[in-house]
């Protein structure tokens, strides 16, 4: 019983009016939570809100949109890759085409010219010889001229002088040496 | 008999007397307590003004200071946040802070416990977070005091809680309907009477319990800590110094996450009773 009586007397005394108690209620204290909390949430509500999520909705979407732009810009890129690629490759084609047409082209001018100058060479050659063989001809007619008129000079001389068979020897040997020269 | 006990009485009431003459700790309750004044000694105090009207006592008080001193924090950070949107939508500095809790509050408080037609509450929700949250950081400051930590201010909102949480449920699904909806399915008839009256009992007990968690929460920090450094004082010691100070910084270090986790679970939780109020089915 006393010991009741003491804690229940301690326990009173602490929770005095005087000390004040962290449970007491205070009627203005919550006529002022509210007052503040009220408006606090509509001046937020007007200021910060719906200004702030509206923002936040609006970039989001931004992104989202900035990305799927993105995206099909990437695909359009790839698209357009893909068909430089194929392009390239038909360019190529034709260059390879182009350069086997003249190449082709070439070698059949290259064998053209060949034959031609090879005609011609042998025209040449044939028209050389020809002419060789007229001069040879012209030369040769030539000599022989001369060389009756020597043998008739010479059969002149000879019979101009008076001649011994030594002399006539030496003077044949003379003219053959002549005609040597 | 009855003369001993009341001796027993007297002298008990003399001994608590002298003990608090000696020892008081009073100062303690100085701290955690409302107050009519705000003391900034060595600055001088503070006397702020007594209203009375219609026989209410309405004066202002220190956590009544501290609640429009949150009012003002938030008022003119987010105008400030709300501004900076209109020059860039990239946001820098305390833009980027306050985002994050936004988004956060948003995007893992409300919408995973409301669901659909969250956007009503989304507004109440962001101002329960930002109130308790300032409320709570401007208690750790100098001269500071914890406006949550005063169990009116914790049942008001609380209320307001509560407030929200039946008109939500009664405009999405009729007054008779929500009430209706409060008795789950598949109940036997005579337990009907019983189930109801649970129920309704339910209802209420979701907000205290939500006024006294951030009361106790808010106050009981701040005890340790002013607990903590009167141990200098109670045991007339130098000595005692460096634990007292190392484990008082270490409360304080807790108050800092206690201050951001009752904030979040505030909201958390009227979130999660609007969203059961909204959606009954489940």
């Amino acid at each position: 019983m006393k010991l009741v009586f003491s804690l229940m007397l301690f326990i009173f005394s602490e929770g005095g009016e005087k000390a004040g108690s962290p449970l007491d209620v205070n009627p203005g204290v919550i006529l002022w939570t509210v007052v503040t909390f009220v408006a606090l949430l509509l001046v937020l509500k007007k200021i910060a809100w719906k200004p702030i999520l509206n923002s936040l909705s609006e970039r989001e979407n931004f992104i989202k949109e900035s990305l799927e732009k993105a995206d099909k810009a990437q695909k359009e890129a790839e698209k357009m890759i893909a068909d430089n690629k194929i392009g390239l490759i038909k360019a190529e084609e034709e260059a390879q085409k182009i350069i086997d047409q003249s190449r082709e082209y070439a070698e059949k001018l290259k064998s053209q010219i060949l034959d031609e100058s090879k005609v011609q060479a042998k025209k040449l050659i044939a028209d050389a010889a020809t002419e060789i063989e007229r001069k040879n001809n012209e030369a040769f007619n030539k000599l022989k001229d001369q060389v009756a008129d020597i043998a008739v000079q010479s059969a002149e001389k000879i019979l101009r002088e008076n001649l011994d068979k030594d002399k006539q020897i030496k003077l044949v040997n003379k003219y053959l040496e002549d005609l040597k020269n | 008999m009855w003369q001993t006990e009341t001796k027993i009485v007297a002298d008990t009431l003399k001994k608590v007397a002298e003990a608090k003459g000696s020892q008081d700790t009073g100062w303690i309750m100085h701290h955690v307590l409302d107050s009519r004044q705000l003391d900034l000694t060595p600055f001088g105090v503070v006397n702020l003004p007594q209203i009375h009207l219609f026989g209410i006592d309405i004066s202002i008080t220190k956590h009544v200071v501290f609640m429009w001193i949150a009012f003002i924090l938030l008022v003119v950070t987010l105008r400030y946040v709300a501004k900076s949107y209109r020059k860039s939508l990239v946001p820098k500095g305390i833009t980027n802070l306050t985002e994050v809790l936004i988004v956060f509050v948003r995007d893992e408080i409300v919408k995973p416990t409301i669901g659909k037609g969250s956007e009503r509450f989304i507004p109440y929700l962001l101002t329960v977070f930002f109130f308790i949250l300032t409320c709570n950081f401007l208690g750790l400051i100098p001269y500071g005091s914890t406006a949550t930590s005063n169990i009116a201010v914790t049942a008001t909102l609380a209320t307001i809680s509560f407030v929200v949480i039946q008109i939500g449920g009664m405009m999405k699904n009729g007054a008779v309907g929500y009430f209706k909806g409060l008795i789950p399915h598949g109940i036997p008839a005579w337990l009907l009477p019983i189930m109801f009256i649970v129920e309704i009992l339910g209802l209420f007990t979701k907000p205290f319990a939500l006024a006294i968690r951030l009361f106790a929460n808010m106050t009981a920090g701040h005890v340790v800590i002013l607990a903590l450094l009167g141990l200098i004082f109670i045991l007339h010691t130098y000595f005692v110094v460096p634990v007292s100070i190392s484990f008082a910084l270490f409360i304080f270090l807790l108050e800092i996450l206690v201050a951001l986790i009752q904030a979040y679970i505030f909201t958390m939780l009227s979130s999660l009773f609007i969203g059961m109020a909204v959606h009954q089915e489940h």
